[in-house]
């Protein structure tokens, strides 16, 4: 593996834009594309399989405006599309080409609040920079240009500028709304309805803010400073928060409405019950959700073995199963943790995970090991009832199934087994029970997950609001903001009519 | 918020606490726990179940026994101070209404959760007969109050120092014998204690519900640390109990799973005594 420190990325970048700079003006979309793609510096793979220190470090000034250069500012912008909070991506782009970082930054906060946190945690690859001209010029995906990685720069930069404005917030309308859940979808919900001059309450069930962005997503990938980051900003903008309320238990949904005097409220309690395999030996010691793993990792700190009062299982050989990002962060914080080996099992191939392709190549630069076109049989157990081994069975695909992905078929009598103390689970969660269970008129499908009107994310129920997650099922950091500002937007709309 | 507003010794290891929580006070139902943490940034969440609560007051009612290092940071407040975290009423409420004739039975620290549970009973009009037990003497609770409520009421010990010298389990065959039998029993207690009680009803096809007490994260539905199997299916305790028909609950695995971490709680305690670190 080529790991080239920051420096050297550095070093190169500054000499390569100097000479660019210079003949920039006359540059045609040939000339744009001969410009070098720049890597990420990142940590150094075998120190920070023992850190919980960010992996990826960030572009210095120099690299993002050699990759900004990169862009070609084609005339159908294709990225525009692919971003589900349709950011001008092509007009920050350029601006960070100029080096006029405070104007792509207000040009990004016109359509996202978050980008510190999307630049990190988008799939980029499937979105914005998928159909990127210039990676299609270049024939080559991966040479799109790198719009997650300068989206990340111009927010780190604002940070470190310590120039972070809270946005405006109108003349107070008395008008009061309840966001329940303080994840991404609640977030931006907050702050949308906020800024139009309404009181916002946020309720969160956990001790700590950040939903998924604390408990679920590691600091190696999401560092809590950038999360806190953005729940000040919504403390300054005058969002009062309540931490350790379950809505549903400790307040009903309705009541909120009933008795507490909301105008309306929004629902983002995110995904909720992991799902298990179903098999045998799924409940000896050493099972564990990924949920569960990362959640005692994470917000409850139990990384920190000397200091944290919630323990953390030992582990030397960890089997994760499943092949999206859930499953990267627990696999690399089991590495992190002390695990002398780490296998990830998928059933079916790696083109076919839906992991983020840059969690899959950290992952595999951290040693971790991938079994592809493999699935667990059963857990197999010793005799305290604590995991000795795991047996597996191989797979092949056959036809592509409802989801246009090949369906993995089982090879018969392919039986083998993988010696483990540890197996996590992370093959995707259901939906969380608790507002279903606690509000009988909210209508949910099958799954458990609330309906909503897709234009408004209005529920059946009048002034009650839902989206991320808990509408989705398992979707993304992205998806959940976007969903989040529809309904911001529709709850906009109800109490301007209303007032 | 969450102030405690009284402290009050039951036993040697055995505390009672009144905490100021209003909307929890107001929610609650008999059955229902919280979770708290004493410290928010390296603290555990741990799940208790509400023993009491006054909505006049705004304060619920909690009873613990000091078994690790959560339950002796939280013994070691003082009235006046708050604790820092806590979240509720969480679980499904008990199913309460006219069965007839009940017979509670609860062990240790597990006739705190079944206080309100047998008082609810009553309420609704059911004959209510009450075993309680302990160890020894010194480690029974609330004795008068379950008695108050107790239309028939049975003490044991099994060291003999007090009351009975039995396990809860041989008055509650004795009651099963009974003719007409009880309708439902309630058990709640250690989990081996639940275990034999389910076993003792299990001849007489007396349904007997049992209360379980495993390790949470989150309480919420959210980490599955608290799934047991309950006959053919896996539950998760903390949304889709706590309470289960004791006679469809695997107690050997859930006693199994209640030891994951006991090596190394036992290795941090002594640390922490002999000062290693």
């Amino acid at each position: 593996m080529n790991h080239k420190t920051e420096t050297e990325l550095h070093n190169q970048a500054v000499k390569d834009l100097a000479e660019v700079l210079p003949k920039i003006a006359q540059y045609k979309a040939k000339d744009r594309l001969k410009i070098p793609a720049q890597d990420m510096p990142c940590q150094d793979p075998v120190v920070r399989r023992s850190n919980l220190n960010e992996v990826a470090l960030g572009y210095t000034l120099e690299q993002a405006r050699l990759e900004a250069m990169r862009c070609i500012q084609c005339k159908n912008k294709p990225c525009i599309a692919g971003c589900p909070v349709e950011i001008d991506i092509p007009r920050f782009v350029q601006h960070v080409a100029e080096g006029d970082i405070q104007k792509a930054i207000d040009a990004i906060k016109e359509f996202s609040l978050l980008p510190a946190i999307c630049g990190r945690v988008c799939p980029q690859e499937t979105q914005c920079q998928l159909t990127c001209t210039t990676g299609k010029s270049l024939k080559d995906i991966d040479k799109a240009v790198a719009i997650g990685r300068l989206e990340r720069f111009v927010a780190d930069w604002e940070r470190t500028q310590g120039t972070i404005k809270a946005p405006l917030v109108k003349t107070e309308t008395g008008r009061k709304v309840a966001v329940v859940g303080s994840g991404p979808a609640g977030l931006v919900v907050a702050a949308d309805v906020r800024r139009e001059g309404h009181k916002v309450v946020l309720f969160e069930a956990f001790h700590k803010t950040g939903g998924v962005m604390r408990y679920g997503i590691p600091e190696f990938r999401l560092p809590n400073e950038i999360v806190d980051q953005e729940i000040d900003t919504l403390k300054k903008m005058g969002v009062e928060i309540k931490t350790n309320f379950v809505v549903g238990r400790t307040r009903k949904l309705t009541d909120l409405l009933d008795k507490d005097g909301f105008d309306a409220v929004f629902v983002g309690t995110g995904a909720g019950l992991p799902m298990f395999m179903g098999i045998e030996g799924e409940n000896l010691i050493g099972v564990f959700s990924a949920n569960e793993y990362l959640t005692r990792a994470n917000l409850m700190r139990a990384f920190d073995r000397d200091n944290a009062d919630t323990p953390m299982y030992y582990s030397k050989y960890v089997a994760v199963l499943g092949g999206g990002n859930v499953a990267m962060d627990a696999a690399r914080m089991a590495k992190r943790l002390g695990a002398k080996e780490v296998y990830v099992v998928y059933r079916r191939t790696e083109v076919e995970m839906p992991a983020r392709k840059e969690e899959v190549a950290h992952a595999k630069e951290e040693g971790i090991h991938f079994y592809f076109l493999q699935n667990a049989k059963r857990i197999l157990g010793d005799d305290k009832g604590r995991v000795r081994a795991m047996e597996c069975l191989r797979y092949e695909l056959g036809e592509p199934d409802s989801s246009g992905r090949r369906r993995p078929v089982v090879i018969e009598g392919s039986e083998f087994t993988l010696d483990v103390d540890t197996v996590i689970v992370a093959i995707g969660n259901g939906s969380n029970p608790l507002i279903g269970q606690t509000t009988p008129n909210l209508n949910v499908n099958k799954w458990g997950n609330i309906i909503v009107d897709k234009e408004t994310q209005k529920t059946n129920i009048n002034r009650i609001y839902a989206g991320g997650d808990i509408v989705l099922g398992a979707a993304t950091v992205i998806l959940a903001m976007g969903e989040g500002r529809r309904a911001a937007a529709a709850i906009n709309k109800l109490l301007a009519g209303a007032g | 918020m969450n102030q405690i507003t009284l402290k009050k010794q039951l036993s040697t290891d055995v505390f009672l606490m009144k905490v100021r929580a209003p909307l929890i006070a107001e929610e609650r139902k008999a059955g229902q726990f919280i979770m708290l943490q004493v410290d928010d940034d390296f603290g555990e969440r741990i799940p208790l179940t509400i023993a009491d609560a006054s909505e006049k007051d705004g304060t619920i009612t909690l009873i613990f026994q000091v078994v690790g290092k959560t339950t002796s940071d939280l013994a070691a407040l003082s009235e006046g101070e708050a604790i820092p975290s806590v979240v509720g009423p969480l679980g499904k409420p008990t199913h309460i209404e006219k069965f007839g004739t009940v017979v509670c039975v609860g062990g240790g620290i597990g006739v705190a959760p079944l206080h309100p549970i047998a008082q609810a009973l009553k309420k609704a009009g059911n004959h209510v007969i009450t075993i309680i037990g302990a160890r020894t003497k010194n480690l029974l609770i609330l004795e008068d109050e379950m008695r108050a409520i107790a239309d028939e009421f049975i003490v044991c010990t099994d060291d003999g120092s007090y009351g009975r010298k039995a396990l809860v389990t041989v008055p509650l065959k004795e009651v099963c014998e009974k003719n007409p039998k009880p309708a439902m029993a309630i058990a709640i207690g250690p989990p081996v204690m639940m275990k034999f009680c389910a076993e003792t009803t299990r001849p007489y096809k007396v349904f007997t519900q049992v209360s379980l007490n495993t390790i949470m994260v989150d309480g919420t539905g959210m980490c599955g640390g608290c799934r047991v199997n309950v006959g053919d299916k896996v539950k998760f305790v903390c949304v889709d109990g706590p309470e289960f028909d004791g006679h469809l609950v695997d107690f050997d695995n859930m006693i199994s799973r209640l030891s994951s971490y006991k090596d190394i709680e036992t290795k941090k305690h002594r640390c922490k005594l002999e000062g290693c670190k």
